[in-house]
């Protein structure tokens, strides 16, 4: 039944990207977008992965929409006319899906108890995380211990992805045409929405801070707690307007942020080496190798949430600024 | 039990969608995106119960916190390119 | 006991999966963008508080029902203002409903 479900949410889905593709007003397009990202985290939710449906909903619907509205603030709102050269895009574009697909052929079934990753690998996780680890998300365990090294790739990439947009955006302002205290007020004058939205910001960041340390014991960590917490400052600067948002976190301590979640992440993993273990080895962190490995978690995931928190709000305020 | 609410949700979904895709305003996508959230939340909520594992709950709070901060980013938008058309409009004249 | 929570809560699911479908329909069927936002916004809030009180019952006292209060208290104060944030945008853009009484025929009467 729950495989009737899913299929139905991924046709919903495909029926979504078509419409985003064929319409070319690219605010429709955006919407469209905020949708497909909320039918994708429903269809993570009911394979029962948890944490990425998670990251999904706050990044995917939430903050990527805020991005592209803002982008889309600076750009005119309909597409421009197609280039030329269609066909051989088509032919590219189906070959590749063709071998795809070919691909897919020697794939297990789905849900196959026969699977390698259901014969090998995952009894492994599941029997050495309690030994090693003793959290009881074991995605957690995986992706902060076990694969820590890939994560310190991705905090990497989130890194340069800001320092990518900041290189591109940062410091030159557009020619603005508005006058300046009309555009910073935000939503002021609109009340409900400004009440509303006051109340709510300190829960949303006490919910990013749960998320953020109950990830080793439920679907959170480091880059969900980020969003969440990205998500709240910028509700902040919409209600009351940016230049008041910068005044609350101003842009140095932003790069501060960006700077220090890389830092503490592998500065974890130096401390591995000066205590006499190896690079990201986390069990000689204390007397107790198990509880070396959860402070390390700990200390791993509070990085990535301060890392995330830093890129997505230097991101947004970069945005926001060229259209002064 | 829970099956008849996950279906009438999911068909729900579905018919917001078609309002995203039909709707001749922006202002009628915006409203099916916004009905689409909340639908989220209570099938996220349903089908946590339906698998029997309470703790996944965080989801639909989760969700319904950015939903909330997705519509009024929209309203920013609309609002900031009313003053920068009103502006040029002004400057033109 | 037992028996008695779980018809009432099945009574609940029941109808709030009802009200979500009503309301779904309602906002595709509509004439106009008021009368939309009108059948969304109603059953938004009618449709949560119904499926989530049914579950709460199944739930019993456990943390899971007090995750579920927080759910249904941020549904309730956000749907609401988002719906009517997005009404007075539309109604400030110029978007005039389709029952809207001409103002001169008002004056002359």
């Amino acid at each position: 039944m729950i495989v009737i479900f899913g299929i139905f949410l991924l046709t919903l889905l495909v029926i979504t990207a078509i419409g985003i593709v064929r319409t070319d007003n690219l605010f429709v397009a955006v919407m469209l977008m905020g949708i497909a990202s909320l039918l994708i985290a429903a269809n993570f939710f009911l394979l029962d992965a948890a944490d990425v449906a998670l990251t999904e909903a706050a990044v995917g619907a939430g903050i990527s929409t805020v991005l592209f509205l803002s982008a889309l603030a600076l750009t005119s709102e309909r597409e421009r006319a197609k280039s030329s050269n269609r066909i051989l895009s088509f032919i590219v574009v189906a070959a590749a899906a063709l071998i795809i697909i070919y691909a897919t052929f020697d794939k297990p079934r789905f849900g196959d108890p026969e699977a390698p990753v259901q014969t090998h690998v995952a009894p492994w996780y599941l029997e050495k995380t309690p030994e090693y680890i003793d959290i009881p998300n074991v995605v957690t365990a995986v992706l902060g211990s076990f694969r820590g090294y890939d994560t310190l790739g991705e905090v990497f990439v989130v890194f340069t992805a800001g320092i990518g947009v900041l290189f591109l955006l940062g410091g030159g302002k557009a020619a603005g045409v508005i006058p300046q205290d009309k555009i910073n007020e935000g939503l002021r004058h609109h009340l409900i929405p400004r009440v509303v939205g006051r109340v709510l910001i300190p829960f949303i960041l006490l919910f990013g801070l749960y998320v953020q340390f109950h990830g080793e014991y439920g679907p959170g960590g480091g880059f969900q707690a980020g969003a969440i917490i990205a998500a709240s400052v910028i509700l902040f600067a919409l209600l009351e307007g940016e230049q008041r948002a910068l005044s609350v976190l101003p842009e140095r301590a932003l790069l501060g942020l960006i700077a220090c979640g890389p830092l503490l992440y592998g500065g974890v993993g130096l401390a591995g080496i000066v205590l006499g273990g190896n690079f990201l080895d986390y069990s000689v962190l204390s007397s107790d190798p198990v509880k070396g490995q959860q402070l390390g978690i700990l200390l791993i995931e509070a990085g990535v949430g301060i890392s995330v928190t830093g890129v997505l709000l230097a991101i947004f305020h970069a945005f926001a600024a060229r259209g002064r | 039990m829970y099956y008849a609410v996950t279906i009438a949700t999911l068909v729900t979904m579905g018919l917001a969608l078609v309002r995203a895709l039909l709707g001749p305003s922006v202002y009628d996508r915006v409203l099916a995106v916004n009905m689409f959230g909340t639908k989220t939340v209570l099938l996220l909520s349903v089908i946590a119960f339906l698998y029997g594992r309470p703790d996944f709950l965080d989801l639909a709070l989760a969700y319904a916190l950015i939903n909330f901060i997705g519509v009024l980013a929209v309203l920013e938008f609309f609002r900031s390119r009313a003053l920068r058309r009103s502006a040029e409009h002004g400057e033109g004249q | 006991m037992a028996a008695l929570i779980d018809t009432l809560s099945w009574v609940l699911l029941t109808l709030g999966g009802l009200s979500v479908l009503i309301g779904g329909i309602g906002a595709l069927r509509m004439p106009d963008l008021y009368t939309r936002m009108h059948a969304a916004s109603v059953t938004d809030s009618m449709g949560a508080i119904l499926v989530l009180a049914g579950i709460m019952l199944q739930a019993g006292w456990s943390l899971a029902t007090i995750k579920l209060i927080a759910i249904l208290l941020f549904l309730l104060l956000t749907s609401p203002t988002s719906s009517y944030a997005l009404a007075s945008a539309a109604l400030l853009a110029g978007k005039r409903p389709l029952a809207e009484i001409p103002q001169d025929q008002e004056e002359s009467e």
